[in-house]
């Protein structure tokens, strides 16, 4: 029988279309009906958002994460203003530690709440889930980015103002890959009673490459009068590497969820 | 064709036996009771038949789907309420319903009908965190049947639901609603009564086994001691 039963009280059926192809085994595609991949990624998006907004357990404790960290380095390096390598490395470290703090919450109310069951239980393809966390993470991170980014120029008189939107086009390329990567550890995490500890130790080194290629792109943008543009290999490498575990996550993530 | 067929089904959590050799049979629209101590299998049971977790051993077949070969045909047309209500505490009735009707498929007028239903209506605006117990659990039971599932998972569905609410749930999960129905109890009387076949589990062994009019409340009660 198909989820399309006679006097189930759903949406019409010609809203309801097959799984995509490859979630399901070969000849059998065309028995099963599936709720359609992006209303459902809407569904799980407002909901995460909603939850943040309601809870403020992510976003305020990354941002206060990041602004405390730009105040240590304002007193500890004691310069009037920082540039170049300096700048670029107190800006993405601090970025990325902000980061792994929303990684590590990012499947808990699931987890807590038993909203992953409810969700393993619905005809929805599970790509659906994946798509909406790391757009959630995504979403964490340019409000993040939104007060870190002036508060990294204020605290410390970076300049860089000339060179904004290049500076946007690494953290874009950045940030999604610390979505694609944070969302497939944090799925891993969240099933150990350790994910606390897990989520940063198995983050870390696959979130290296991208603060390497972040910050040698970033670093010409970060000198009084620059005149380059961020290194073109280096957005490449980000590009490649968001690329990359795009396809692993999607491979990879049916088989976190499953017991 | 039976709705549930389980035979010498195994599951176990690291060494420990969570089930073993357990088999049963249940007919479309007929309700089996599984009864025994906190740590017997019930729950244990629920989930591998919910397709939420994989058997070690042993064949089980759910609404004629192999499982867990099979589960992605099951999504959808099976219920479970368990002890977790599968709802976030910080989103409204209203807003978790909505939630769980988009993933089902489901038109926002069931919504509103089940909350009606369950004299949630008043109070669908406010946070879960505001809510009583017992009104968590008209939710959760909301949640459980928004989508008319064909099989109902019941884990001690009627825990901290007042005499007025249990009449509210009858018709949605009682013996009245028609459906096919596993429900886990505490309580050998009242399962009993409901049920048209029993389960006593012990240490993840069956003990008890038959249909309701054959099985005593003694012997139901001798699994607790």
């Amino acid at each position: 029988m198909s989820a399309q039963r006679e006097g189930h009280a759903t949406a019409p059926p010609e809203a309801r279309v097959p799984l995509a192809p490859g979630t399901l085994p070969a000849g059998d595609r065309a028995e099963v009906a599936a709720v359609p991949l992006w209303p459902v990624v809407g569904a799980v998006l407002r909901k995460e958002l909603r939850v943040e907004l309601r809870t403020l357990e992510s976003v305020p404790g990354m941002s206060l994460f990041a602004l405390s960290t730009f105040v240590v380095f304002h007193f500890a390096l004691n310069r009037t203003s920082v540039e170049g390598d300096l700048a670029t490395g107190v800006l993405w470290v601090t970025l990325l530690f902000a980061a792994l703090l929303g990684v590590n919450r990012l499947f808990v109310a699931d987890a807590e709440e038993g909203g992953i069951d409810g969700f393993l239980m619905a005809p929805v393809d599970r790509t659906a889930l994946l798509v909406a966390k790391q757009l959630t993470l995504l979403c964490y991170l340019a409000v993040l980015e939104l007060v870190a980014v002036p508060a990294f120029a204020l605290l410390l008189s970076v300049p860089f103002a000339h060179a904004l939107p290049d500076l946007l086009l690494v953290l874009f390329l950045a940030d999604l890959g610390i979505a694609v990567v944070g969302t497939l550890v944090a799925a891993l995490a969240v099933q150990t009673r350790a994910r606390d500890l897990l989520g940063p130790l198995l983050g870390l080194p696959l979130l290296v490459p991208i603060v390497i290629g972040a910050a040698r792109a970033t670093s010409p943008l970060l000198v009084a009068g620059h005149s380059g543009a961020p290194g073109a290999r280096w957005l490449a490498l980000l590009a490649l590497y968001d690329l990359i575990f795009g396809l692993i996550a999607y491979a990879v993530f049916d088989f976190l969820l499953e017991d | 064709m039976a709705a549930v067929e389980v035979e010498h089904l195994a599951r176990r959590y690291g060494e420990r036996e969570a089930l073993s050799g357990v088999s049963l049979s249940l007919g479309k629209g007929q309700t089996l009771a599984v009864l025994g101590p906190n740590g017997a299998g019930k729950t244990t049971l629920l989930r591998i038949l919910a397709s939420l977790l994989r058997p070690h051993a042993g064949e089980v077949r759910v609404l004629e789907q192999r499982l867990p070969e099979d589960s992605w045909k099951v999504r959808g047309r099976v219920g479970l309420l368990a002890h977790e209500p599968m709802l976030y505490r910080s989103l409204s009735a209203e807003e978790n319903l909505r939630f769980h009707a988009r993933l089902h498929g489901v038109g926002a007028g069931r919504v509103a009908e089940l909350l009606a239903a369950l004299s949630l209506s008043e109070r669908a605006a406010e946070p879960l965190r505001m809510l009583s117990r017992g009104m968590v659990q008209r939710v959760a039971i909301a949640r459980t049947v928004l989508h008319e599932p064909e099989l109902l998972l019941l884990d001690e569905p009627y825990a901290n639901l007042d005499p007025a609410a249990l009449e509210l749930v009858g018709p949605l999960i009682g013996a009245e609603s028609g459906r096919t129905r596993i429900l886990c109890s505490h309580d050998p009387a009242g399962a009993l009564a409901e049920a048209d076949v029993v389960l006593g589990l012990r240490d993840g062994y069956v003990d008890v086994q038959g249909p309701a009019g054959e099985v005593s409340v003694g012997e139901l009660e001798d699994l607790y001691r």
